[in-house]
């Protein structure tokens, strides 16, 4: 998992509530087998006018000047900025890949939706959740005619504005160590590897109906 | 003891520990699989030269992708071949691992939702995860199942246990029973249309009451479906009779003095009468309408007598501009009767709505009638090759036939068009899934949410109709 220390860049707003995670990125491109290859549809529908397939790179599309991230300001944007319960619907960990590969390095908004939520911690993409007046105040500050920098310190919780004001932020300290230093998930489970051991023997005591149930059966049609 | 939810209960039963980081693992008893959201997960574990924890505690099949005509060929019969890749690469990983797989010319194949339950693979109490966000449907069963993403799939292969904070506790409980050609769907629509897409968010839904005690099996999984359309991650049912009727007997279900063993266990699989729920909403399902879909978000939803909302009549600008913006995008004016939306396309499938009863329930609308000619394609997509054999016997199949709908092969299909069953843009679709997100039906689609019974209303008269007066 990528790291996240201190970053600043510019902060693009996006203006919507629920905002989905078959907006984030559509269900065409979910085809491939890879982890990469989908900053180039991140919030596919909105951004293109035509239909978007995969493989078709953003050069031979038709651009909706309208959405926000087309705005020449935002070209560099590395948060996004949004409303509340961003990433609801579908669990696709593809929303998270599309938004870090375009560039995004933490999202600001009220409140997520939960699958999403976990899916950033896993790939080292801080989803930021500040109070209503604070991301109002957030999209107030963008309303201007240049695009607004920020500062992201996770270590201190604290994202600063263009004028050194300090706005804090809380994060759950048990994902927040892992995210400051990038760790291994699956290893840092795998350290307990006795005790999931001997948890599932207990279990297989109390419950020996859930074991060895799928194997030897049902190969398919081949 | 103190007192407990269901949910407290399963949650209890599976705590391996606490992490170094403080976080808890939670053993995983089943793990669904399917082509879309496992190819990177397989991809970690190899490139990090892990091997899959416990093999017997997955099962596998392809539905996202596949496509329900020419079945027969199988693979071969994927014109897509990105699309191709993918289950070929279901396949393989299969294969390799030894995982059970019900392959494309399995008759068991289906959506992993529908297959689980039906094959005795989900069982009351235990705790299920799929990389797909509807794994909550067999919640149904007194299960703890939740969707996860890819990364949460390989961490699952690898160690057995998902990482995660509990939830809070919520309790939705339907009194009275639902009238007469309102259904499991109906219900669950309504909640959501009360307590908004984010209103069970952090929290476990279980759905009570005598409505929801009353409702089949297949009833109780559609509605446990939807939750996660209410912002929850998992909705549960307690265990009761009808539970264990289900599951005895099913291919992976225990059998013998291991099957009184377990029942033992999970007639225990309910709230104590005095636990305490964080959050509640109680309804009356006996006042409940059919529901229909009218904007770009499950919550948006009214009943079939109602219109259109008006933004004038929001509580505040942001929900003002939601609607003006939904309105546009599904080309209808505010203070409209739903029952003025014509239909182009309708589809009968999806998790939510394509086992045995809401075909049922949809073929005996069709039954003896016509769908309309303004309608372009009406089409039902059973949930299962097991599902399709049933309706097939039933008689179901050709009522559908007869009355101009197309009859195909089982998988997710129109409900997020991945395969070439899709919208063009702009054309409306009544629709038994259970997303109403712009383009998810494709491009520009324009998708209303409702029940089989009214889907297939819908289809025979060519525009949202009242299913109870047809009847
Ligand atoms: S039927 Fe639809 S909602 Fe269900 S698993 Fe398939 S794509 Fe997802």
């Amino acid at each position: 998992m990528k790291a996240f220390n201190v970053e600043t860049g510019i902060v693009m707003p996006l203006d919507r509530v629920n905002v989905d995670t078959d907006q984030i990125i559509p269900k065409q491109f979910l085809k491939s087998i890879h982890r990469t290859g989908f900053g180039d549809n991140l919030f596919d529908g909105w951004r293109f006018l035509d239909e978007g397939e995969m493989g078709k790179t953003p050069n031979e599309r038709q651009i909706n000047h309208e959405f926000v991230l087309n705005d020449p300001r935002y070209q560099e944007a590395r948060f996004l900025l949004a409303r509340e319960n961003f990433g609801c619907g579908s669990s696709r960990e593809h929303a998270v890949w599309a938004l870090m590969e375009y560039g995004f390095r933490a999202v600001i908004a009220p409140s997520y939706a939960d699958i999403f939520f976990s899916n950033c911690f896993k790939n080292g993409l801080l989803p930021i959740v500040l109070e209503e007046e604070k991301v109002e105040q957030l999209f107030r500050l963008c309303g201007g005619d240049t695009a607004v920098s920020l500062t992201v310190d996770l270590p201190s919780e604290t994202i600063t504005l263009p004028d050194g004001e300090t706005v804090g932020f809380a994060i759950d300290p048990k994902r927040k160590v892992s995210l400051v230093k990038g760790l291994d998930d699956i290893g840092l489970t795998l350290a307990h590897k006795a005790d999931i051991e001997a948890f599932e023997q207990t279990h297989r005591r109390n419950m020996p109906w859930l074991f060895d149930r799928l194997t030897g059966e049902a190969r398919g049609s081949e | 003891m103190a007192a407990r939810t269901l949910y407290d209960k399963v949650w209890d039963a599976h705590v391996v520990g606490v992490r170094d980081d403080g976080q808890t693992m939670l053993y995983i008893d089943q793990q669904l699989l399917h082509e879309v959201t496992s190819p990177q997960a397989f991809e970690g574990l190899t490139l990090a030269g892990r091997a899959p924890w416990r093999i017997d505690a997955n099962l596998a099949t392809p539905d996202h992708n596949v496509p329900t005509e020419n079945r027969e060929a199988g693979i071969e019969g994927i014109t897509d071949l990105i699309a191709r890749e993918q289950v070929e690469t279901l396949d393989a990983n299969c294969r390799r691992f030894g995982i059970t797989q019900f392959d494309i010319l399995d008759p068991r194949q289906g959506i992993v939702h529908v297959v689980g339950p039906e094959q005795g693979a989900t069982l009351p109490g235990m705790t299920i995860v799929c990389g797909d966000s509807h794994t909550s449907t067999h919640g149904a069963f007194a299960a703890l199942a939740q969707g996860i993403g890819t990364s949460d799939v390989e961490h699952v292969l690898a160690t057995q246990c998902l990482v995660q904070n509990k939830a809070g506790n919520y309790s939705v409980r339907a009194d009275g029973r639902l009238p007469e050609g309102v259904s499991a769907k109906d219900l669950v629509l309504a909640i959501i249309g009360r307590i908004g897409t984010a209103g069970a968010t952090g929290h476990t839904i279980e759905f009570h009451g005598e409505a929801v005690r009353a409702l089949s099996m297949e009833g109780r999984m559609t509605v446990c479906n939807m939750s996660i359309e209410a912002g929850a991650r998992a909705g549960m049912v307690a265990v009761d009779d009808r539970t264990l009727e289900y599951v005895q007997g099913r291919p992976f279900a225990p059998s013998g003095g291991r099957w009184a063993e377990a029942e033992a266990y999970w007639r225990a699989l309910v709230s104590d009468p005095d636990a305490i729920f964080d959050n509640e909403l109680v309804l009356n399902a006996g006042e409940l309408v059919p529901q229909v879909s009218w904007g770009t978000s499950p919550e948006m939803v009214i009943g079939i007598d109602a219109a259109m909302p008006n933004p004038a009549d929001a509580r505040d600008e942001g929900q003002a501009d939601g609607i003006r913006r939904a309105l546009a995008y599904m080309g209808l004016n505010a203070d409209q009767p739903i029952t003025e939306v014509k239909l182009d396309r309708v589809f009968i499938g999806s998790c939510t709505n394509s086992r045995i009863e809401d075909l049922r329930a949809a073929a005996a609308v069709a039954r003896g009638r016509k769908v309309a000619s303004s309608v372009k394609q009406a089409m039902v997509v059973p949930g299962s090759g097991l599902v399709k054999a049933q309706a097939e016997a039933e008689g179901l199949a050709q009522i559908f036939v007869d009355a101009g709908f197309e009859w195909r092969a089982a998988g997710c299909s129109m409900c997020l068009a991945m395969n070439p069953d899709k919208l063009q843009p702009g054309e409306h679709c009544a629709s038994t899934s259970n997303r109403n997100f712009e383009g998810r039906q494709g491009h520009g689609g324009r998708t209303h949410l409702v029940s089989p019974a009214m889907a297939a209303a819908a289809a025979i008269a060519g525009h949202f109709t009242d299913v109870r007066a047809l009847s």
